[in-house]
Order: structure tokens, then C-alpha cells, then sequence
């Protein structure tokens, strides 16, 4: 059986103090700037936060890992490279990274640390994550979430790494990595700045009939009668109209949550090594309810116990949830 | 005056699924009258639509050739099933005609070989270009979301390895791609099942928003933009920066026409506003952006006065 490490988002310091003591076996996290995805206002670490969080996270035996997982446009490698000397110099545990140069400068600069691949990276296959393991020497995967278990039980047969997956948060359903919607209505790109349909571009608009349109930089992204809850405008989870239809359909995906609880015992048994709760910009509470409920299950399921799923499942009550490409293929 | 003589002007591969029987009416026009130097064929989006096509590449390729075209083919964006993976193996040990790679496992089957790095593989900076040519690299397409003065520094970097340096100047830009196929889903249909419905929309499927402004565009597993860029207004300065090739994607629209524009701006034949004025009558009522080269909202248009 693998190992079975659960990885928790760790947005400040605080949210990565609450992971610690939650039982998380690693926590991510990354610098306030450019060089990680969840590069969001109020978020993340300054390198004298980092490293005292770091020793926090140590003293009770849990893995700091760095995200510097974004895409440095050409003129702007220095800040990537300060990164990742300022990481290895404050102790992290491994670097998570999906540029190719970032890889390389890490790998020959610093090859005491280990490298994850981001799910950034969009590995899918096993020769794309092998030539990720023999030319960085990567030593652990983050499968992008369009996989099915069977898939991934045999990708785990053809990698010399690790596979870690994503279980539970907010649902990705465009390859990470090679997305510029954000980019394509802001100006502000997810690859390079770590920006993801920006709360400074949010506006919500109440109309006369009580309908309320959720509008990000200008565009109407949903449109919301009086008795719906208005949800974020998230560009791949609004509704959009096209000709052959009616009304206004959710083109790409639902606003839902993916919930893989129901499903963790076939992907420990599938080889999965480790699993991840996204969610570094969720609150403490947040973050000590969904980590204290996936180490209690966890637990039981290597010590051979039933785990109550029930519990996990109860995490997202209340929203949509779903176990995206994981379960069938026919998601796609 | 001349933008360059050395400039080369390339097609990109046909991102939609057009029938076979168009394709080869479409490659017979460009081979005779388009005035590109290189083009791209291969399916990159979606591994179902390549049986309907495969067959015609060799003959393809042969007319572009007689053509004086050079010919590249391009692999697959995404790579997950087992024949994507057979795919793309298969087009990496092909020893001629060039090919471009797009994924990961494609670079991982050619192994040092001399390939062309697609838009698809994210080579956004100079230590990941660097990177690239020292495994076999001789080209590489950059990001279409490059913000002019990254594309200026990755092209000077480039250039110094000796790579030709790609920059798409004219179509839908790719904004994502998916496992998921939103053709499908748009007509309450699974990718396994999706027979082939996206063949009816030659220039995308048109999302608008729920207050009628259009937006994206779909096409099966890939969501583009709505608008075309054009960076002919900036060829001018891509060259002055060291980009090698500019690159046309194939629209539904007169691609002869639009080809003829911009070659008319490289030699010089044309004053830029007389070519634009010609590239917008091809293109009809579509509207034209070039946000993402201004550092922008890539939807947007900017105008030289503004921008300078």
C-alpha cells in the first residue's frame, strides 16, 4: 500500500500553522509574487514568514513544499531563480515546478531538493512525466484531475516517480498550464503572473428585475435569477449562450467542487502516493475541517479500518460536488 | 521599404475539423497561390478527427512541396490515451518532412533529434529556450499570450542559439485546452459519442454572454478566442526584434487573401494601412485584437497612437 501522504494548502501563514497541527503530512505554499498560481492579494509568504513556518512545520515533522509552478515570461527569469535560492536556503522540502527553465535551474543549482512536477506542467501521459523524471529528476507527479483511476493505475506501472492527485477543492477542468482565459478578458495571465479570474475584476450588478449579473473586467461571466445565489465569476464555470440552444448553458463545467472521498481507497490502491486539498486561499476553519476529516480517513483506511466518508462527503454539503474525470470517462 | 526579404510567413495547422474533401481544396489553393513560405499540417486537437485526414497527408504534403512550400507536421496538444500516444510516437520517428512538437511526450519520443517546439509546449523564457536547444531544438513558437518585450527577449535568445523564432500574427488564438470536448457537451453528447458534430462549425462554435456580447469561441476540447489577432500593424516591430516566422492560422475566411496581406507588408510592396485595409475585407465583420502583444486584455485593440 502506498503512503498515502496528505498535502494541505497552506495560503498564510496562519492557514499553514492550522494545516500542521490538522495532520497534514506536507504543506504547500509560495511567496507573495509572480512565481506561483495563487498569486492573489492578502496571500502567501514573505521569505522571513517562510522560514519560520518552515521551522513550525519541521518541529512536528510535516514537509514544506514551494509552488514556484507559474510560467516566467523571457526578461523576468531573475525572480523565478531568487525563488528558488531563497526556498533552498530557508530549508523547503522540495520545489513543485512546471517550467522547463525553472526545472533545469533547480536541478543543476540545487539538486539536494527535490523537484514535484505541477500539475501546471500538464504531464498526462508516461512518457511526457518521464521526460520530466530523467531529465530533472523528478521525483513525484501531479497528475492533472482528467484521469480515470484505471488510467492512472497504469501510468503508476510505466513512471520511476511518485503520482500525487488532487481530492478535494475547486475543480480545474481546463489543462492546467495551458489556459490564458484570464488573460484573453484581464490582461492579467494565469501562466505568468499567477492569476486566476481576478477578485479586482469582479463586479456583481443587480438589475430591475431582481436578476443579478456576475461580470468579470466588463463581461458578463453568469446571470443569476432573484431566487439563485450569485456565484463568482469564474470565466470556465459561467453560462454562455450559443446559437443551436435556448437559453444560457453552462458551457464548460458547473460551479462544483471536486470531492474524491468517496473514491480514496481504490486510488491508495491504485499507487497514488500522495493526495492534495487545494485551497490556499480558504480560510483556517476552512482549512482545519478538511484536513482533520481526510486524516481521520486516511488513517483508518491504512490501518486496515472503514473510514467514515460520510463525513467527507458532508464537507461539501450544502454545494455541487462531483468526482470529475476520476470516476468515468464520459465526463469528458 | 521592405519589413524583410528573410522573413518567412508560415500557415499553422488547421485547428478545426474540417471535411477532408475542404482541406484538400484548401491545400490546393494555398500550394498554387498562397504566398507562404512554410506549412504546417497535422491534426493538434483532438485524436478522433485524424483517420478522416491521414490518408490524404502524403499527397498533401507532395502539392505544398511542388508548391515550393516547406512542409512541417505538428503533433498532438494533448497526449493521455493510448493512441494519442501511438500518434505522436509515430510522427516522432519520422526522419523527414520536419516535424513541431506540442506535448511533453512528444519531446520525450524524438529524444535529440533536430524538431520545432510548438506554441502548445510553453516556452516562455530564455532559460527554457536554452533548455530546448540543447535537446535538439531548432525552432520554437512562442506563447501566444507574450507580451511584446518578452517575445523581444526570447527571440533575441533564441536567435543567439540559432533557433528560428515563430510568433502567430493572424486568427483565433488558443486560450485553453481540455479533456473535456464542449462540442459535445454543447449538444448533450460525450467525447466517446460525439460523432463529430464540431465538422459543422468551420470557424468555431460561438459562445456569447448571457447579455449578447460575443466572446469565445469552441472547438471541441479547445476554447479559442473570439476575435482574430492581428499583429500586422506590428509585424514591422516582431521583425526589428528577431522574430524569424510569422505564422497565419487558418481561418474560414480567404486565406489567400490574408496571406497576400501580410507578404505585401514583409516586401514592402504595401503601405501598412492599405494591407490592413485588405485583411479586414477578407475577413469580413470579425473583430480583430492584439491585447496580449500591449500586455492587455488580449480581447482588446490598440491602436498605434495609443499604444506609443
Amino acid at each position: 500500500m502506498s503512503l498515502a501522504e496528505l498535502i494541505c494548502p497552506a495560503g498564510t501563514p496562519a492557514a499553514l500553522r492550522t494545516a500542521v497541527d490538522a495532520g497534514a503530512d506536507a504543506v504547500y505554499c509560495g511567496f507573495q509574487d509572480a512565481t506561483n498560481a495563487r498569486n492573489f492579494p492578502g496571500l502567501n509568504f514573505t521569505p522571513d514568514e517562510l522560514a519560520s513556518s518552515v521551522a513550525y512545520a519541521h518541529e512536528q515533522g510535516t514537509k514544506v513544499l514551494l509552488a514556484l509552478n507559474t510560467y516566467p515570461p523571457a526578461g523576468k527569469f531573475d525572480l523565478w531563480r531568487q525563488a528558488a535560492d531563497t526556498g533552498a536556503r530557508l530549508g523547503v522540502d522540495a520545489f513543485i515546478v512546471a517550467d522547463m527553465g525553472v526545472a533545469d535551474y533547480i536541478a543543476r543549482i540545487h539538486p539536494g531538493i527535490r523537484l514535484h512536477l505541477s500539475v501546471q506542467a500538464a504531464a498526462s501521459s508516461p512518457e511526457a512525466i518521464r521526460y520530466y523524471c530523467e531529465n530533472f529528476g523528478v521525483k513525484r507527479v501531479v497528475l492533472p484531475r482528467i484521469l480515470t483511476i484505471p488510467e492512472i493505475r497504469q501510468i503508476r506501472k510505466e513512471i520511476p516517480c511518485e503520482i500525487e492527485t488532487f481530492i478535494f477543492g475547486n475543480h480545474g477542468l481546463m489543462i492546467e498550464g495551458r489556459c490564458s482565459l484570464t488573460n484573453y478578458l484581464t490582461g492579467q495571465s494565469t501562466n505568468m503572473d499567477g492569476v486566476c479570474s481576478p477578485a479586482s475584476d469582479v463586479e456583481y450588478k443587480r438589475h430591475e428585475d431582481g436578476s443579478m449579473s456576475s461580470q468579470l473586467a466588463g463581461f458578463t461571466i453568469d446571470c443569476f435569477r432573484s431566487d439563485e445565489k450569485a456565484g463568482y465569476p469564474t470565466i470556465c464555470k459561467g453560462r454562455y449562450r450559443t446559437a443551436h440552444r435556448d437559453d444560457a448553458y453552462y458551457a464548460f463545467e458547473e460551479p462544483i467542487s471536486l470531492n474524491l472521498s468517496r473514491l480514496l481507497p481504490e486510488l491508495i490502491d491504485a499507487g497514488v502516493h500522495a493526495f492534495k486539498i487545494e485551497g490556499r486561499q480558504r480560510s483556517k476553519s476552512y482549512v482545519r475541517g478538511v484536513v482533520s476529516a481526510f486524516r481521520q480517513a486516511v488513517d483508518d483506511i491504512r490501518a486496515g479500518r472503514q473510514a467514515n466518508i460520510a463525513d467527507l462527503v458532508a464537507l461539501t454539503e450544502g454545494q455541487k460536488q462531483t468526482q470529475g474525470a476520476f470516476e468515468t470517462k464520459k465526463w469528458r | 521599404m521592405a519589413v524583410s526579404d528573410m522573413t518567412k510567413l508560415t500557415l499553422g495547422p488547421i485547428a478545426y475539423h474540417w471535411s477532408a474533401e475542404a482541406r484538400r481544396d484548401f491545400y490546393a489553393r494555398i500550394a498554387d497561390e498562397a504566398p507562404v513560405d512554410e506549412v504546417y499540417l497535422g491534426e493538434v486537437i483532438c485524436s478522433k478527427r485524424a483517420p478522416f485526414h491521414e490518408v490524404d497527408l502524403p499527397a498533401t504534403i507532395d502539392r505544398l512541396e511542388r508548391g515550393g512550400k516547406t512542409v512541417i507536421l505538428s503533433t498532438l496538444a494533448e497526449v493521455m490515451l493510448n493512441r494519442e500516444r501511438k500518434a505522436t510516437a509515430d510522427l516522432a520517428a519520422m526522419e523527414r518532412p520536419e516535424i513541431e512538437i506540442n506535448n511533453a511526450a512528444g519531446l520525450y519520443a524524438r529524444g535529440k533529434r533536430p524538431h520545432r517546439i510548438g506554441p502548445f509546449l510553453n516556452a516562455y523564457n530564455e532559460a527554457t529556450i536554452a533548455w530546448m536547444a540543447c535537446q535538439g531544438a531548432t525552432h520554437v513558437c512562442l506563447p501566444t499570450e507574450l507580451p511584446g518585450p518578452a517575445i523581444a527577449a526570447a527571440a533575441a535568445a533564441a536567435r543567439d542559439l540559432g533557433l528560428g523564432v515563430e510568433v502567430q500574427v493572424f486568427g483565433r488564438v488558443s486560450l485553453a485546452v481540455s479533456a473535456r470536448c464542449y462540442h459535445a457537451r454543447a449538444h448533450a453528447r460525450t467525447k466517446d459519442n460525439c460523432q463529430f458534430i464540431c465538422e459543422h462549425d468551420a470557424d468555431g462554435m460561438p459562445l456569447r454572454t448571457t447579455d449578447d456580447r460575443p466572446i469565445l469561441r469552441v472547438n471541441g476540447i479547445q476554447t479559442q478566442s473570439e476575435s482574430y489577432v492581428d499583429l500586422l500593424p506590428e509585424t514591422a516591430r516582431l521583425v526589428a526584434d528577431g522574430v524569424s516566422h510569422v505564422r497565419l492560422m487558418p481561418q474560414a475566411v480567404d486565406m489567400v487573401a490574408v496571406a497576400s496581406a501580410f507578404r505585401s507588408v514583409l516586401d514592402g510592396s504595401r503601405e501598412p494601412a492599405e494591407a490592413e485595409a485588405a485583411l479586414r475585407e477578407a475577413c469580413g465583420g470579425v473583430s480583430f485584437s492584439n491585447g496580449f502583444y500591449h500586455g492587455q486584455a488580449g480581447y482588446r485593440r490598440i491602436t498605434a497612437a495609443a499604444a506609443s
